[in-house]
Order: C-alpha cells, then structure tokens, then sequence
C-alpha cells in the first residue's frame, strides 16, 4: 500500500503541514482581533450563569496552607511617599473611598480593623499557573461601601495603588457582583500577621473568583464610578491596559 | 463482518466509490482539528509562563514540582513570541469552539445514530484473537474489512472513542477546574487546581500523541482518498491488490 504516489503524496502533506506552522506564525498579527476578544464576555456570562453570582470559592482548612506563599508583582513601591508611610507603620496611612459616594470616607487602618471582620483560607491563582494557599482577614468591601453609601448609578469599583509600573500607579477594577461577593475583602494580615510589604501592605483586595492580578495591593484609593471609560486606557486595569489581559479574569 | 476464527479473505479486485462521512462528521471533524490545532500552541504558551507541573491544591515555585520542563520554542507556540496575554486570547476563544462543538457533535451524533452505528465497540472485537488478527492486518498496511470497507476497524473506534468520549471532554473539564470562576468541586474532582492543570497537560500530551498517529495512519492509507472523504464525503474503497 505504501506506493510512489502516496509517498509522494505524504512528502507533500509533510510539507503542506511546515507551511501550516509558518501560518501559524501569522496567527501573531491576529492575536488582539475582537473575534478572538469576544470570548472574555461569552465566558464571563457562562461562568456566572452556571455557578451563581453568590458561589463561593472553595476555602481550605489551615494545614492545607502552603508552607510559603511567594511574593509576586511589586515586591516594593519604593516610592518616597510610599517608604515614608511604612516607616511609621502606615499609621498616617489613609484609605479614601470616593467617587460616585454619597460620604466619601478617610478611613485610617485603626477604623479598618475595628470594622466587623471576615477571615478566609483561599487559593490565590496566578494568570502564569502557579497557586498558593493562605489566610487572609478584612472586613468585607461590601461593609465600607455601605458605609460610604454607593450611589445607584456606579457600576464598577476602581483600586488605585501606590506602586508604580514604568510610572503608572497600579490600578485594577471589578463590577459591583464581585464588589458586593461575601467572600471580597479588604485584608491586611496574611496567615495571622500584618500584611509584609511583599504582599501590598497596608491594604489589599481580594476577590477570590478571580485571577492574580485583580488582586490589587498597597491600596490608596477606592473609587465608585459609573464606567471604566475614564480609567486609565479605558479596559479597566493595568495589565489589562498594557499587556491586553482579560478584565473578567475568571478562567 | 469477519470473526475471529477465519482467515483473512482472499481480496477482491474491486473498485467502488461509497458516501463514508456525512455533512456534519465531517463539518465537526474540520472544526475541531482547528480548535486543536490552536489549542495545543496557544497552552505550550501558556504553560511557558510558568513551565513546572505539581498535584494537590497549591503549588508555586517554593513547593516540589513533578515535572519542570525548558519553555517550548517560538515554532511550536502561538503566539511565536512569548505573550501570555495573547495565548489566553488564542485559547479561551478556541475552549468555546472545542466544548461547544463537541457538545453539538455529541447530540446530533445520537440523533442520526452515527455514535451508535459506527462507534459501538463490540465485545467480541475486543477478544484477544479478533484485536491479533486485526493487528496482523494493520501491519501489513491492509485497515478496512473487503466485506464492509465502511466501518472502522476496532483500532480506530477504540481510537476515535477514546478521543470523543474521554480525552476531549478530560481536556475540558481539567481546563475548567484550573479557572477560579468555576465550581470548587470540579476542582476537587481532580484532586485540586494544580493537579488538574497536570491532568490538562497530560491529556494534551495523550491528543498530541493521537494527532501522530492519525497523521501517519492518514499517509498511509492514501491521503487524497481520505482526505477527499472527509472534505466531500465520498470515498474510495481499497483496491485490494497488496500483495
């Protein structure tokens, strides 16, 4: 069966397939097409209608922590103002809430830990793979933005950082769904201790159905806004603006 | 249908055009080589973000990786140049394509009995004998039954069932249970997130594996006949003049 004609025909079919490979490279210049984009959204609404907006996200027993939980993105925000604030414990640290708010607030991390807390053991999931599993304790978003008052028509809650990439405040964002999840907190320790400078002390988001990088650290400023529009390049977050990562990052 | 006691038929010189695959089988077959064909590069890319394996729940780069391999080369990736951001475009796209048409393929499959006609695996195609006897055949090059050169040969229904019914869905649900959006037990399902991101890698090693085969099996058999069947449904029965 293995004739001229089909060896013939199978070198073709070899060669057919090293052009295909050299197709692929042009798969490259349609990477951002927004056929291929539109995916984000038909995965957002598929997440959300099988599992619920209210599904928790698994948490673990204590020894199922991991015995090191790496550091990861800004390791330090080095910057002058930020050093300052950590050189005194973040005592003259400041959380402003504002934007679309009817009190906007300056909250001192003091009140932030006399707030009803919440603690939760739950798996950090990095975009890169990797996943880690520690404690974290806050109160929940959805206490301060009650306390703030949140207007009808926000739509997004918007985190503005203190480290900076090549310049850029960091900044990251989520719908009022996440915003409002039981599980969303606004933590300041790790595993029992005081937030380290690595993992984005004083403050950071979680938002435990959700990717790493929506995780934002050394929060400064949450802004209540109707669009995200206005926020930095328009999609939402920062690496979303600079690398085209997913704003929905539950998968 | 031959058993497994007689001797393989004296063939018959014959040549006859049969309608092998019809619209949808071969409209699925075409779009799921493309969804795999993207899937593979565009999770090598991904994968290079962070090229170590691990099972349970956690692991990141202070805990023991089972596996750690270099990052895959530009050729084999999609993009060509590392992108993580631009891979999860290619493959989350892709997810939808691959889940949603093998669930459409599944229905309609059970619907015109395709599943059922040409993918029942018989008991008695696994007896020792009938798989020896078939195996002798595959070596010898010959794949198809003289007297019903329609139907796949047991290699290639435990093949493509294989395929259908365990490594594709395996692939999508170990990809789902890897996103954090996603029902917790599904990852539990798998022993936790990392080891379902093993078990992703492992399946598409497992449909890489299988695309070697196919391909080679394809050139082997005639590959303008059978991929004439597969564009136009129409195919040519052996000759049957091996000798």
């Amino acid at each position: 069966m293995i004739t001229r004609r089909n060896l013939l025909v199978g070198t073709g079919a070899t060669l057919l397939v090293g052009t295909g490979a050299t197709l692929l490279a042009g798969c490259d210049s349609f990477t951002d097409n927004p056929a291929l984009l539109s995916a984000e959204d038909a995965h957002l609404f598929l997440q959300r209608s099988i599992t619920g907006r209210a599904a928790l996200a698994r948490q673990f027993r204590p020894e199922q922590r991991s015995p090191i939980f790496r550091v990861n993105g800004t390791a330090n925000p080095n910057t002058p103002e930020y050093n300052a604030l950590a050189a005194n414990r973040f005592a003259d640290w400041r959380l402003r809430v504002d934007g679309l708010v009817t009190r906007p607030l300056s909250l001192s991390l003091a009140q932030i830990q006399s707030l009803p807390q919440r603690a939760q053991i739950t798996r950090h999931d990095c975009v890169e793979g990797w996943s880690a599993i520690g404690k974290w304790q806050g109160p929940r978003l959805e206490t301060v933005l009650q306390l703030a008052g949140i207007r009808d028509t926000a739509r997004y809650i918007v985190f503005h950082c203190a480290d900076r990439f090549g310049g850029t405040p960091y900044y990251e964002s989520i719908d009022l769904i996440d915003a409002f999840h039981p599980q969303t907190l606004l933590a300041w320790t790790l595993n029992d201790a005081y937030l380290s400078v690595g993992h984005g002390a004083p403050l950071r988001l979680r938002v435990e159905r959700q990717l790493g990088y929506k995780q934002a650290k050394y929060i400064m400023r949450i802004e209540a806004v109707a669009s995200l529009a206005a926020v930095g390049a328009g999609k939402g977050g920062y690496w979303e603006d600079s690398n085209g990562y997913e704003w929905y990052a539950g998968i | 249908m031959q058993t497994a006691m007689e001797p393989i038929p004296e063939p018959r010189i014959e040549r006859r055009t049969v309608y092998r695959h019809r619209l949808f089988t071969r409209l699925w077959h075409w779009i799921n080589a493309l969804a795999i064909l993207i899937l593979i590069p565009s999770g090598l890319m991904i994968f290079n973000a962070h090229p170590r394996l691990y099972w349970g729940h956690y692991g990141a780069n202070f805990d023991h990786a089972w596996l750690e391999l270099p990052r895959f080369p530009g050729w084999a990736t999609i993009p060509s140049h590392y992108s993580l951001a631009g891979a999860r475009h290619w493959h989350l796209f892709f997810a939808l394509v691959l889940g949603f048409g093998l669930l459409a393929y599944l229905i309609v499959g059970l619907i015109n009995r395709h599943i059922q006609r040409d993918l029942r695996i018989r008991t008695r195609d696994l007896a020792p004998r009938a798989l020896w006897t078939d195996l002798k055949a595959h070596l010898a090059l010959r794949f198809h039954d003289p007297h019903d050169p329609r139907a796949y040969n047991i290699f290639q229904k435990l093949s493509y069932a294989g395929v259908i019914f365990v490594l594709i869905p395996l692939l999508i649900a170990s990809g789902l249970a890897i996103s954090p959006g996603m029902w917790p037990w599904l990852a539990d399902l798998f022993g936790g997130r990392q080891s379902a991101r093993s078990v992703h890698f492992i399946a598409m090693a497992g449909m890489t594996l299988f695309l070697v085969v196919h391909l080679t099996l394809v050139i082997l058999a005639g590959p303008i006949n059978e991929v004439r069947a597969m564009i136009t449904g129409r195919w040519r029965a052996p000759e049957e003049d091996h000798s």
